[in-house]
């Protein structure tokens, strides 16, 4: 039988038939019907205008952003096996991991994967500043997406204690250390001095924000556990609701910029 | 010779307003820098200059640390990118002032195509690359691991992580409240507010760069001079105790540079009156307290009636969008200004009391 043939046994199965429910994409109909019925293609549009597709126009950056997000979250998902976020402990998975797990790069696809993302996410907002595509009706798209920059700058600046090596545990004390000079709420900050009473300081490092984000005064086991939550829950859930809500709005927004 | 040439040449003093320079030639002759011929002459240039810079092993030993591939990459992507935003916009506007529409505007782009399979094998594409790079990457370069954490002792230099050095390298000209707080706050506040500012419907959904010159060169300079520059500054030329060190120059941790800053107050109170600083805070600071004020309450009414540009932009924008989009310049370009005032007056404050932890 000829390869041809049996790419149409195979298709006239129940079990493809079940799964795909339009034969081969080769006509309009089934063109249509291959988008619109898998729910990850049906992101897309149908059809799109031409310069919509191209690399020129878009540079894929949204779209590799988005990829790399996924591939950091099954990465990660993995590293949570092996990883516990103790003081005793997350130092010591970390070299069990580089050390006894058998082809081991998942530390480094996740490590340079973050980093990735963090530049493909910057370049996405070069692009869609260049071609103007935050102008009406896109305005509130591109604030979903400034808001989307922070977490993923964040979600990256989590991850970065995990490992607590020195270059986790002093890159944070300096990222955090800005926290104590917020005007008013930081014990080092403009304004703090004026929220006392009599001798009784109501801002001090006891208590404000640098303290609520570490757990403590300094980078140590809280502020790890609480890295920890906010890096593998709490901020990637925030994301993808983001993410659909900015995938969402590009379609409602009339798809990929072009001119009016 | 030509290393430590090349050394001096990079201290800020002089490579921020080089390249604040080469950003405004570079959009100002736009049309050049966007041809073919200057990408590949640039990359003719440039190849050679890089293997001669790699064969140093100082400025090697910085690079190949595998925290700073990233930034690496960052640079070869901003550098393409930028040249190829030039290169679409050039191309648009020669079309523009040709009398002919955008690229992206003519009939044979407009038309619409199956997503599948035009864009899903485009994406496919993509991922596939994507994955292939971030494999191969993995494979060459371990991720780090440094000794077990120690809160007993600092490494020198601490650096935050480097997507934030723009921000670390502020603390040389700003207070933390600012550079750590305020102004990235506004960064993130000012481009929420970028669609509401540009009233300009010009330029949606294709590339141009002389339909909308104001808003791109205010972006641009923020993005390209005042962001990724000042990552490079930080990540490659901040050693020990964030000591400025040339790209060929060891980090040595005796390097001692003598820093005499003063602030406006002293050079007022007692360098030019000779009377000594005066006991109450407000009337010690008050000139720079004066200055600041006025620099963001009095330039904008001032030249939205002196200046042409001020005049035309106010009209255009309506009363509100104007303060606001002057208010956000105003407090990019204080980065700038603190810079040039601390190398010509090697002033610290303009406003310094730290009293209440309010230092400018
Ligand atoms: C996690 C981060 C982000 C993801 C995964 C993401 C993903 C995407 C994707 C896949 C697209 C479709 C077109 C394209 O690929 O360029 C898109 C479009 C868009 N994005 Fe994002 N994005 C992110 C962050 C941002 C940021 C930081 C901004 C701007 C500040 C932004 C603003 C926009 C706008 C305005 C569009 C519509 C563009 C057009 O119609 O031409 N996004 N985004």
């Amino acid at each position: 039988m000829s390869g041809k043939g049996i790419a149409q046994k195979v298709r006239d199965t129940q079990v493809w038939k079940s799964i795909f429910r339009h034969g081969p994409p080769d006509n309009a109909r089934n063109r249509a019907a291959v988008v619109a019925g898998n729910v990850f293609l049906h992101l897309h549009p149908i059809k799109l205008k031409k310069s919509g597709v191209q690399l020129g126009y878009t540079w894929c950056m949204g779209g590799l952003t988005f990829f790399i997000f996924l591939a950091l979250t099954v990465t990660g998902l993995l590293l949570m096996f092996y990883y516990r976020p103790t003081a005793e402990y997350a130092y010591n998975d970390i070299i069990a991991l580089r050390e006894h797990v058998p082809l081991g790069i998942m530390r480094e696809i996740h490590r340079w994967g973050a980093h990735a993302m963090v530049i493909t996410v910057w370049i996405h907002m070069f692009r869609v500043f260049m071609t103007g595509s935050y102008k009406p009706p896109r305005e509130f798209n591109w604030g979903v997406g400034v808001i989307l920059l922070v977490l993923t700058l964040l979600l990256s600046f989590t991850g970065y204690l995990l490992p607590w090596d020195q270059l986790a545990i002093w890159a944070i004390t300096v990222g955090s250390g800005m926290a104590k000079a917020t005007p008013f709420m930081g014990n080092a900050g403009p304004g703090a001095m004026l929220a006392r009473i009599g001798d009784f300081v109501m801002v001090s490092d006891k208590n404000d924000v640098r303290f609520q984000l570490l757990g403590g005064r300094f980078v140590g086991e809280p502020a790890l556990l609480r890295f920890y939550i906010l890096h593998c829950v709490f901020i990637p859930l925030v994301v993808g609701v983001l993410i659909a809500v900015h995938f969402w709005r590009v379609r409602k927004d009339g798809g990929i910029s072009a001119p009016l | 010779m030509l290393r430590e040439l090349i050394n001096k040449l990079s201290d800020p003093i002089i490579s921020f307003p080089m390249m604040t320079f080469a950003f405004y030639l570079m959009l100002k002759h736009y049309k050049t820098v966007g041809t073919k011929k200057f990408a590949y002459w640039t990359i003719a240039i440039l190849i050679p200059v890089i293997v001669w810079f790699l064969a140093d092993p100082n400025f090697f030993s910085i690079i190949k640390t595998p925290d700073n591939i990233p930034i690496i990459i960052l640079l070869v992507l901003v550098g393409f990118f930028t040249w190829f935003w030039l290169y679409k916009a050039a191309l648009n506007d020669t079309r523009i002032e040709e009398g002919l529409c955008p690229i992206e505007a003519t009939p044979e782009e407009r038309e619409k195509v199956w997503v599948w399979p035009n864009l899903v094998y485009t994406e496919l594409f993509a991922i596939i690359a994507c994955t292939a790079f971030l494999i191969v990457w993995a494979i060459i370069f371990k991720a780090p691991l440094e000794e077990s954490a120690n809160p007993t002792w600092a490494p020198n230099p601490a650096k935050a992580p480097w997507y934030f050095l723009g921000l670390q390298e502020m603390l040389v000209y700003f207070d933390p409240w600012m550079a750590g707080v305020v102004l990235p706050g506004l960064i993130v506040a000012g481009l929420i507010a970028v669609p509401y500012i540009d009233t300009n419907p010009k330029g949606n959904g294709y590339f141009t760069f002389k339909e909308r010159k104001m808003a791109i060169s205010a972006f641009l300079f923020g993005w390209l001079v005042l962001w990724v520059y000042l990552i490079i500054v930080g990540v490659f030329l901040r050693g020990p105790n964030w000591t400025f060190y040339g790209p060929f120059e060891y980090w040595d941790f005796h390097k001692v540079v003598a820093s005499f800053n003063i602030n406006l107050s002293e050079i007022i109170w007692i360098k030019m009156l000779g009377t000594g600083l005066p006991k109450n805070l407000v009337v010690r600071e008050i000139f720079g307290i004066i200055l600041s004020l006025s620099y963001i309450i009095v330039i904008p009414p001032w030249a939205a009636k002196a200046t042409k540009a001020g005049r035309k932009l106010i009209q255009d924008l309506g009363v509100t969008r104007y303060y606001i989009f002057m208010f956000l310049v105003l407090m990019m370009t204080s980065l700038p200004i603190k810079m040039i005032l601390r190398w010509l007056f090697s002033l610290k404050y303009i406003v310094a009391l730290p009293e209440w932890e309010l230092n400018l």
